[in-house]
């Protein structure tokens, strides 16, 4: 399997970047290649020309200021996993990462690269959606945020034009003290993609009352699915097993779940049910092992 | 596209197709064989190569984006022709291979596992090798030559970090 011809172009920046793909009808970008280049093998793309943007050091930074965490599009899944500021300010994230394709995928795949692939089934986009982040594009000298609830179209598919490109991805930082995350997932083989996973993110206060909750479930359905309603159902209340389902199963019950080879729609509803409230019970439970003050 | 690599700490000079893996030029271009070619989409690990340290898939990067990047090759892992690094001779000696086709792949991630933990638990070991697939041992006795390999650089005087 080799990937058909093409020509390859190693942008110094993302002016030359954005010029680059609109060059060329079949222009494409590749960061970490690790969806890509096996497409390309099969010859499922065929891009004419690639514009490798991995190179770029103003899109491998991470940074939190402003209330958010912000990451360049070309920070590898691994340094992420492995990022203090990650784990402190965006705890979802890098609860998710260890989910995300496996070692040797992680330490080529990008962050902005999984958000553009738009998989049904990943774990970025899905706590990308869950917290409501955002992702800033740039389409040749006009740059842009776009937010993470009109970002994702379909499968694979984003609201972007193909000569755009994402520069950074947003996560909102939580300001409480007693945060907890929890992330569920099930998939035929380890590392493979998910039939369904769900997240959760709470902050509880001192009495383990829920002051913040975000929820949501990825591999279910056509994009990543935020349960809005759920969360602010379980805010102010304390939650227990009962409660949660209670707010979860009409939720669930309204959702258009897909169907494939893998996994019939009956079962993946089941799934999201359980998954969510066991990704909900187990962001409370991580949340009340938070001692006061423990991540600020 | 001409393309500069390191490879095993020796800089090459070569002319590559934009569409040249990093796997094929390694293997076509350098004749560096011991990097097997499996599914050539990233499912299977044979090809599994050390970047900067880490393991990743040599068949799901074209070389031309492997410029300047520090990369290890199972040729590099000996430290002398004739010897054999820890790792693998302790796959010798538990018969941590059958046909030996994952085989190099499976001491390049065992390598980059013991490197970052040296004391790493079965399960660990288990996530580690669990993006390699082997067709033969059923894995047993490669999981028991990870632990023995930990054991000996435990056991040994070899300076931190050098394995
Ligand atoms: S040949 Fe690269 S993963 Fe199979
Ligand atoms: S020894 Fe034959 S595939 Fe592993």
């Amino acid at each position: 399997m080799k990937a058909a011809r093409f020509d390859y172009h190693c942008a110094g920046s993302v002016a030359e970047a954005c010029q680059a793909l609109a060059s060329h009808e079949d222009a494409r970008l590749i960061a970490g290649g690790q969806t890509l280049v096996p497409m390309m093998a099969m010859r499922l793309a065929r891009p004419a020309l690639l514009v490798d943007i991995a190179r770029l050091s103003e899109l491998r930074t991470i940074e939190a200021h402003g209330g958010e965490l912000v990451t360049g599009a070309c920070v590898r899944q691994a340094q992420a996993e492995r990022d203090p500021l990650v784990r402190a300010h965006a705890p979802l994230l890098a609860r998710a990462l260890p989910f995300v394709g496996h070692a040797p995928t992680r330490n080529r795949g990008t962050l902005g690269g999984s958000i553009a692939n738009a998989d049904p089934a990943a774990e970025i986009p899905l706590v990308l959606v869950t917290l409501s982040g955002s992702v800033d594009v740039r389409q040749g000298d006009v740059s842009a945020q776009v937010a993470a609830s009109d970002l994702f179209e379909g499968p694979m598919m984003t609201l972007l034009a193909p000569t755009a490109c994402i520069t950074a991805v947003r996560f909102p930082v939580w300001e409480q003290q007693r945060i907890g995350t929890g992330f569920v997932e099930v998939s035929a083989r380890q590392s493979d993609y998910a039939y369904v996973c769900a997240a959760a993110q709470v902050a509880l206060d001192a009495d383990g009352t829920v002051l913040r909750c975000a929820l949501g479930i990825g591999g279910a359905t056509a994009v990543p699915t935020r349960l809005s309603d759920v969360a602010q159902a379980l805010t102010g209340r304390s939650v227990t097993l009962e409660l949660a389902r209670a707010a979860l199963a009409p939720a669930i019950a309204a959702l258009d779940i897909m169907v494939d080879a893998h996994a019939s729609r009956d079962y993946r509803r089941r799934v999201a049910l359980r998954f969510a409230e066991q990704a909900l019970m187990a962001a409370c439970a991580d949340a009340t092992a938070q001692a006061a003050g423990a991540r600020s | 596209m001409s393309v500069s690599l390191t490879i095993n700490g020796a800089l090459r000079e070569l002319e590559v197709e934009p569409r040249t893996t990093l796997l094929d030029a390694l293997r076509d271009e350098m004749r560096l064989t011991g990097t097997h070619v499996g599914c050539e989409h990233g499912v299977c690990g044979a090809c599994t190569i050390l970047v900067d340290e880490e393991p990743v898939r040599a068949c799901l990067i074209f070389a031309v984006q492997a410029e300047g990047l520090a990369i290890t090759t199972i040729e590099g892992l000996a430290p002398a022709p004739g010897e054999l690094s820890v790792v693998q001779d302790a796959f010798c000696e538990m018969h941590g291979m059958q046909c030996g086709f994952c085989t190099p792949g499976m001491i390049l991630t065992a390598h980059a596992l013991l490197k970052g933990n040296p004391d790493p638990t079965r399960e660990e070991i288990v996530t580690a090798i669990s993006a390699n697939i082997c067709r033969c041992t059923g894995y047993g006795q490669i999981i028991e030559a990870i632990q023995l390999a930990a054991q000996r650089l435990a056991g040994s005087n070899m300076p931190e970090g050098s394995l």
